[in-house]
C-alpha cells in the first residue's frame, strides 16, 4: 500500500507542477473532500477553508475558473512531497499524513516557499485505481501571499 | 505628528497623486494621523474575548495591542509593549490569563486594563538595588485605547476625540452594519493574506464598485446572469464608510433561474459542473445578494450571498499590507446552511473566484506606477462628488475615502 501511495503522490505533483491541472480531479473520487487550510485552524476545529470541495465537480469547476476566468501572474509551483505515513485503515479506506514543500516561481524568475504543510489523506481502490476521497491540505502557516491560485 | 513633505496638487477627488502608494514619509504621517489618530480601528470580535482573561492580540496600524475582556465584563485595549524597555507583552495570538499579564523579560506585571501593576524586585535584594522610591508605576504603562462595540464587532482608539461609533459610521451605514451582524456570530475559521501593495489601494479595491464585474470574470464566464434588479453604492457623509449592495430578483424565481443555468451548456460558454455552489438563500429576507462594507480605515465586513467574513487591513510598511479574513456564520445555524457557507466561502478569501483577482491587482498598480509619483490618478467615474448612488458605475465612494483621507491628514 506504502508503495501505491508514494506512487499517487509522485503522480499528482508531476500534474500540478507541470500545468496538467485537467488532471487533477482525476486523482479524487467522485464524492470525496479537498480541502486547503491551517494547522491553527485545523487544531481549533475551525472548518472554512481558503479552498473547499466536497464534490469532484467543484474539483472541476475549480481547473475551468482558472483556466477561463480567474486573473493572475503566471507561476509554477514545484511540489516536494515527502514519504507517506500510513496512519490507519478503515475498512476498505487507508489513511495517510504525507508532507510536502511548495514553491513558487513567478514569471520574473522570483521563488518563494509558498506553502509547506502535510496532505491528511482518506485513500480507496477505486475501481483498481488508488483515488482521494479526502484530502485535507493542513498548511503549516495560515497566511498565503498575494493569492492562491494554483491547488496545492 | 509625522513630517509630510508635500502638498497635494490638486482639489477636486477625481484626481490622486501615485507618491501617495510610495512616500515614506506620508506613509509614517498616516500612522499617526489616521491610525493613531481619531478613527476607529476593528480590532476582533466580540466573541473572541467572550470571558473576563480571554484576550486577543492584533494592530491598530503598526502599534501592537491587547484586547481583553476585563473582570468588569467590559473590553479594554493597550499598546502591546511593557513600559520598561518596551518588549511585547503577550506572545500569543490569542489566549487566557487569570488577572495579570506579566513580560517574559524582566517579569512587569500589568492587570486587564494595562495598568502596571508589578516590578519584579521593586525593593531591590537584601536591601540593594531596586527602584528609586519616587518611581511611578501610573506613570509608566503601555498606551491605553478606548474601545466600544457594535453588532459583535470591537473597535479600538487612542485618540479622546473620536465620536461615538454610531456617529462616526452614520445612520445610514450604521443600519447596514447591523443588517449583517443582527446575530450572535460563530467563527468558521481566519486566514492571512499578505499583499504586495500599499493599504489604499487595497482599502479603494474594496470601495470600487466599478471594477467588479471587469476584473473579476467569474460569474460572466460562467454565463451566470446576475439577475440583478439593481443595486447601488451608500456613502456617508463624510466620505468615509460606504456600502454597495446587489438586489436579486425574488428568492423563487432565482434559484430556478440559477438551476437553469447551472444545467445549460452554451458553445461558447462554460458552465459549473456543481451548481450548488450558488444555491443561496435569502438569510436577510431584502433579497440583496451582496453587500460589501467599509468602515474607515480598517474594515471590511463582506456578504456574498450566504458567504459572510470580516476583513481587517492592517498596514505593514509603504508596500506591504496584510489582510486578515475571519470567515464567520451564525451560532444558530443549521447544517445545511454551514455547509452552504463553507461551500460559498469558495467566492472569497486568498482562492476567492471573485476575489483572488483582489490580491495581485493593487500590486499591479503597485509596480506599474512605480516611477509615476507625479502623475495623477484618474477616479472620475460618475462625476467628482461622493454622493450615494444608484448605479454601481461609479467611482463615489473611492472618492470618499479620499475626501475622508484629506481630511484625517490635513492635505
Amino acid at each position: 500500500m506504502l508503495e501505491r501511495v508514494v506512487r499517487l503522490n509522485a503522480d499528482y505533483a508531476r500534474a500540478i507542477d507541470d500545468d496538467r491541472l485537467e488532471d487533477w480531479p482525476g486523482f479524487f473520487t467522485e464524492k470525496c473532500l479537498y480541502k486547503i487550510t491551517s494547522a491553527d485552524n485545523h487544531r481549533r476545529g475551525l472548518e472554512a477553508g481558503v479552498i473547499y470541495a466536497d464534490t469532484n465537480g467543484m474539483l472541476r469547476d475549480r481547473v475551468a475558473a482558472l483556466r477561463e476566468a480567474n486573473v493572475y501572474e503566471r507561476q509554477t509551483y514545484r511540489h516536494l512531497v515527502g514519504l507517506p505515513a500510513l496512519v490507519g485503515t478503515q475498512g476498505e479506506v487507508t489513511r495517510a499524513e504525507t508532507p510536502f514543500l511548495v514553491v513558487r516561481i513567478m514569471r520574473d524568475g522570483s521563488m518563494d516557499i509558498f506553502a509547506t504543510g502535510r496532505y491528511l489523506d482518506a485513500l480507496v481502490d477505486d475501481g483498481g485505481a488508488l483515488r482521494l476521497r479526502e484530502r485535507v491540505v493542513v498548511c503549516d502557516s495560515g497566511r498565503f501571499d498575494t493569492l492562491l491560485a494554483i491547488p496545492l | 505628528m509625522g513630517e509630510m513633505t508635500r502638498a497635494w496638487p490638486v482639489d477636486t477627488l477625481a484626481r490622486v497623486p501615485f507618491w501617495v502608494y510610495q512616500d515614506e514619509a506620508n506613509y509614517r504621517a498616516e500612522l499617526r494621523r489616521i491610525f493613531e489618530g481619531p478613527t476607529w480601528s476593528y480590532v476582533c470580535l466580540e466573541s473572541d474575548v467572550a470571558k473576563p482573561g480571554e484576550f486577543r492580540t492584533t494592530f491598530v496600524g503598526e502599534m501592537p495591542v491587547i484586547v481583553v475582556r476585563g473582570q468588569d465584563g467590559d473590553v479594554h485595549a493597550f499598546e502591546n509593549r511593557c513600559g520598561h524597555r518596551g518588549a511585547l507583552i503577550a506572545l500569543d495570538d490569542a489566549g487566557s490569563v487569570k488577572n495579570a499579564f506579566q513580560c517574559v523579560y524582566h517579569a512587569w506585571s500589568y492587570d486587564l486594563r494595562g495598568n502596571l501593576i508589578g516590578i519584579a524586585f521593586e525593593k531591590g535584594s537584601n536591601g540593594r538595588g531596586g527602584m528609586p522610591s519616587d518611581f511611578c508605576k501610573a506613570d509608566h504603562g503601555p498606551r491605553k485605547l478606548r474601545t466600544t462595540t457594535l453588532c459583535g464587532l470591537v473597535f479600538a482608539t487612542l485618540s479622546p476625540e473620536t465620536p461615538p461609533i454610531e456617529d462616526y459610521l452614520g445612520a445610514e451605514i450604521l443600519g447596514r452594519v447591523r443588517r449583517v451582524m443582527d446575530k450572535p456570530v460563530q467563527v468558521l475559521g481566519r486566514f492571512t493574506q499578505g499583499l504586495p501593495n500599499n493599504w489604499k489601494l487595497y482599502f479603494e479595491n474594496v470601495k470600487d464598485t466599478y471594477h467588479a464585474s471587469l476584473l473579476h470574470a467569474f460569474f460572466g464566464t460562467f454565463r451566470i446572469t446576475r439577475l440583478t434588479q439593481g443595486g447601488g453604492v451608500l456613502v456617508s457623509p463624510d466620505g468615509a464608510h460606504h456600502a454597495s449592495y446587489t438586489i436579486g430578483v425574488p428568492e423563487d424565481a432565482k434559484s430556478a433561474a440559477y438551476r437553469e443555468q447551472g444545467i445549460r451548456s452554451e458553445l461558447d460558454g462554460f458552465r459549473l459542473a456543481d451548481a450548488r455552489l450558488l444555491d443561496s438563500v435569502d438569510e436577510f429576507n431584502d433579497r440583496i445578494q451582496l453587500q460589501i462594507l467599509t468602515v474607515f480605515p480598517n474594515l471590511v465586513i463582506q456578504q456574498v450571498q450566504n458567504s459572510l467574513a470580516v476583513r481587517q487591513i492592517l498596514p505593514k510598511g509603504v508596500e506591504a499590507m496584510e489582510l486578515h479574513w475571519t470567515y464567520i456564520g451564525f451560532a444558530g445555524d443549521d447544517a445545511e446552511m454551514r455547509q452552504r457557507r463553507l461551500r460559498q466561502a469558495n467566492l472569497v478569501g486568498p482562492a476567492g473566484y471573485v476575489s483572488m483577482e483582489d490580491g495581485c491587482v493593487g500590486g499591479f498598480v503597485q509596480r506599474g506606477a512605480a516611477a509615476a509619483s507625479d502623475e495623477l490618478s484618474v477616479v472620475n467615474m460618475g462625476g467628482e462628488g461622493t454622493e450615494s448612488m444608484d448605479t454601481r458605475a461609479t467611482e463615489a465612494s473611492v472618492r470618499g475615502f479620499w475626501k475622508a483621507y484629506r481630511r484625517y491628514m490635513g492635505y
